[in-house]
């Protein structure tokens, strides 16, 4: 089989017009993520399955944390002119999974938050949601620097390097977030090496296999 | 249980093969290809890449984003299982450690491996080195079926002419990416070789190779490929010997015990279905071990008789001994140079496109043998965690104004640098040769059982002075290569305390030596042919035979092995119907 027949047995050329069929695969992507939930993929297996349905039926954070972890997560990834905010792109879902998932980040994100909330309450009298902008922003600027904050912010510090992360993985692994970075793989195609002009651009010899 | 019954399948099968990873796969492709009827065991369920490799689904379709929460390597990797299956536990002794991976279904780990194929070298069939031992065999007495896998599976590389990288019928390398063009460059000026990678992807069509895709270059071999352009057992060995009629597969069966006459040859397999836990015996005339290393140690240990007192062909005392992996070390960092670099689509293949093949003079060094670098890096594909490191070294570097920042931030200067590191990265891994050792063992733990009633294996591993020592040269060839290629190092540069970042053993998924090859039936299991010396009948097909492994990943070794003692079994067939 060449690479022609290997694409057509994947079903990804359009029978006859040598088009790769890529727009109508990506609805089919929408529509099997959207399905994810509840519907068993191939080759998923069956224990894989049921844990995901029980997780999705679980819920952990509390309506007040969900609105915390939205206002954090548009913080740390806000809208800008090339893609929208984490919020946008379902982080929030996503960060409630992910700590049923990984029961280890339960404790730090419950108790984070909660620490936000003390310190928010300490500092301006409210929970950090019901904070004024330039509030919840001098806070977070006390524990997004891990280098420069103080010793008594530290706990602080692992909170929102946590929340940082979690925040991160789920835009950039959501569509909006993959066509943000400009990942443009995951599709047939054929390998021929670092285009030439960007060879030149870093001083490789296009003619060497090793530039 | 008041109905317990044990069902007794009335075929006597020419061979029961168990296992169907690429020992068990290649004995049972061979024999069945000669018109034995062979019967395939397999702890796991049935496995088909065109149907179940989760091989071009996007990040978003795994609720936890690829995580490997259920799956050691990520939630669309192939492997169904890991270093611990539910119900299936394994001990260690106190002070010693071992992580075992094993992957229940068709295929077994070679539906996810990283299709890293190297030729063990003449070097390492007979050392020179003082330290490790030397094998019943050559590699001129494997070469030909070396060449033979090489032709079959199909495999990428170059021809370099390097004594103990022995060359193969490669078809064409995949060109480096970006990153690779840089590490190369770096390890040039750092005194190591980088050459292209040799990989069992099909980068070309061959007449020789039918029924299977070309690559189209998506980098998720991981994954197992629905064309089956890469090796995986599945769909390049067990699946075509079905084909030819002479060839059953079971899965979801759990092999107990080998069964054995009164002279103590084997007469066939017991088993428990793990679905419905009943339990059956098959006989054949031939049985050939491909469980895994430990696996078949376990269960040639767990076959016990009046004629095997010590476990089936355990007369030496040895079956379960000289267990060895690789040893695996790696270091990360990030190249200044590629930050906000051009985007394009630079998956490749999914194995590797460049590596470099020992080359150190061991006698000014404290250790026997070498290893090899595998590199990463680069524009892949989003997953759970990937750019976790960003907010950690965004400050080692000046910004577009010319100044540095304080690491970490948030808002919209955080998420441009998400944009400016990403593919950035780079990252190195050594793979070296562990020492077969006598006193690194699994053996029978004498208390436990797993949930199917069999006994389970307790381990006693631990890494010797040598191995520290060719870890802590790891650290510091990684460390002059980020120099020299003008990288910055993110990890922490792993010291004494962590015995120079050394993975745990078990940890490399290379391990083998369980059930060694020899002339000498006192201090080996196996002849050379892979065939018990207590019990001509059966054969093993795996890593365990391995004597010593080199720093060359295994499984070409064991394709090439497990074809040569299909075809010795295949002639003593013939000597005793002839």
């Amino acid at each position: 089989m060449n690479r022609r027949e290997s694409l057509k047995a994947l079903g990804l050329i359009a029978a006859g017009s040598g088009v790769l069929a890529t727009a109508c695969k990506q609805d089919k992507a929408k529509d099997a993520a959207a399905a994810a939930d509840t519907e068993k993929l191939p080759g998923v297996q069956d224990f894989e399955h049921e844990r995901n349905k029980q997780l999705h039926a679980e819920r952990f954070f509390t309506e007040h944390e969900m609105a915390t972890i939205t206002v954090l997560a548009d913080i740390i990834i806000p809208k800008d002119d090339i893609s929208g905010s984490a919020s946008e792109a379902g982080v929030p879902a996503f960060i409630e999974f992910i700590v049923k998932d990984l029961p280890s980040h339960k404790i730090p994100m419950r108790g984070g938050l909660k620490w936000l909330d003390v310190q928010s309450q300490k500092r301006y009298g409210n929970a950090f949601i019901k904070c004024k902008e330039e509030q919840q922003l001098a806070l977070i600027d006390e524990i997004a620097y891990p280098e420069r904050a103080k010793p008594e912010m530290q706990q602080g510090v692992a909170f929102f390097s946590l929340m940082r992360d979690l925040t991160s993985s789920g835009f950039f692994t959501s569509e909006m977030g993959v066509k943000d970075i400009g990942y443009v793989g995951n599709r047939p195609g054929v390998w021929t090496g670092v285009p030439a002009e960007v060879l030149k651009e870093h001083g490789f010899d296009p003619e060497k296999f090793f530039g | 249980m008041a109905d317990y019954q044990i069902k007794e399948n009335p075929e006597v099968f020419d061979a029961i093969v168990v296992g169907s990873g690429a020992g068990g796969g290649m004995a049972g492709y061979i024999l069945a290809h000669a018109g034995l009827k062979v019967l395939m065991l397999e702890a796991g369920p049935f496995f088909d890449p065109a149907k179940d490799a989760l091989q071009l689904r996007w990040p978003w379709e795994s609720p936890r984003r690829g995580a490997s929460t259920t799956r050691p390597f990520g939630d669309f990797d192939a492997a169904f299982g890991g270093w611990q299956l539910d119900g299936e536990p394994y001990t260690t002794v106190n002070g010693t450690e071992f992580e075992w991976f094993r992957a229940r279904m068709l295929g077994g780990r070679t539906n996810h491996w990283g299709r890293i194929s190297l030729r063990m070298g003449p070097d390492d069939f007979k050392p020179t080195d003082g330290v490790t031992d030397e094998w019943p065999i050559t590699y001129d007495e494997v070469k030909p079926f070396y060449d033979r896998v090489d032709r079959m599976i199909g495999i990428y590389g170059t021809v370099e002419g390097i004594r103990n990288e022995p060359d193969g019928i490669f078809m064409k390398p995949p060109k480096p990416r970006l990153n690779e063009l840089y590490i190369a460059k770096g390890a040039k000026k750092a005194g190591v070789p980088v050459i292209p990678g040799r990989g069992s992807v099909l980068t070309e069509a061959s007449s020789e190779i039918k029924g299977r895709g070309t690559c189209f270059y998506c980098g998720q071999c991981g994954r197992s490929c629905k064309v089956y352009a890469d090796f995986s057992s599945s769909s390049c060995l067990v699946m075509p010997a079905m084909k030819t009629g002479n060839l059953k597969v079971i899965d979801n069966a759990m092999v107990r015990e080998v069964l054995t006459n009164e002279e103590g040859l084997a007469t066939g397999v017991s088993y428990v279905d793990t679905q419905s836990l009943q339990e059956y015996t098959v006989r054949g005339k031939t049985v050939v071990l491909g469980a895994s290393a430990c696996e078949s140690a376990r269960l040639m240990l767990n076959s016990k008789s009046s004629a095997h007192p010590g476990g089936l062909g355990n007369s030496s005392g040895l079956v379960g001994r000289y267990l060895h992996d690789s040893t695996g070390a790696s270091l990360s960092g990030f190249l200044p140079q590629l930050l906000d670099r051009k985007r394009y689509n630079e998956d490749g293949v999914g194995s590797v496109h460049i590596y470099s093949p020992w080359w150190e003079d061991n006698r000014k060094l404290a250790f026997p043998r070498g290893y090899h670098i595998e590199y990463g890096g680069g524009l892949h594909m989003p997953s759970y965690g990937f750019l976790n490191w960003v907010p950690g070294v965004n400050g080692k570097v000046a910004g577009k104004n010319g100044e540095k920042k304080a690491a970490g931030g948030y808002g919209a200067e955080l998420k441009q640098d998400y944009r400016r590191f990403y593919g950035a990265n780079v990252g190195m891994a050594g793979r070296g040769t562990a020492l077969a050792r006598k006193d690194n063992y699994c053996e029978i733990d004498p208390t436990r059982v797993d949930k199917f009633g069999i006994p389970v294996l307790r381990f006693h591993y631990k890494w010797a002075n040598e191995e520290i020592a060719q870890a802590k040269h790891m650290q510091e060839t990684f460390q002059s290569i980020m120099h020299e290629m003008g990288a910055i190092i993110t990890s922490d540069i792993p010291g004494p305390e962590t015995l120079y970042g050394l993975e745990a053993p078990g940890k490399i998924i290379h391990e083998g030596g369980t059930t060694r090859m020899g002339n000498d039936p006192k201090t080996s299991v196996l002849n050379k042919w892979g065939q018990a010396h207590d019990c001509k009948n059966l054969y093993v097909v795996d890593a365990g035979p391995f004597v010593q492994q080199g720093d060359k990943n295994l499984t070409w070794t064991i394709l090439a092995l497990s074809m040569r003692t299909a075809e010795y079994i295949l002639e003593q067939k013939k000597k005793l119907n002839g």
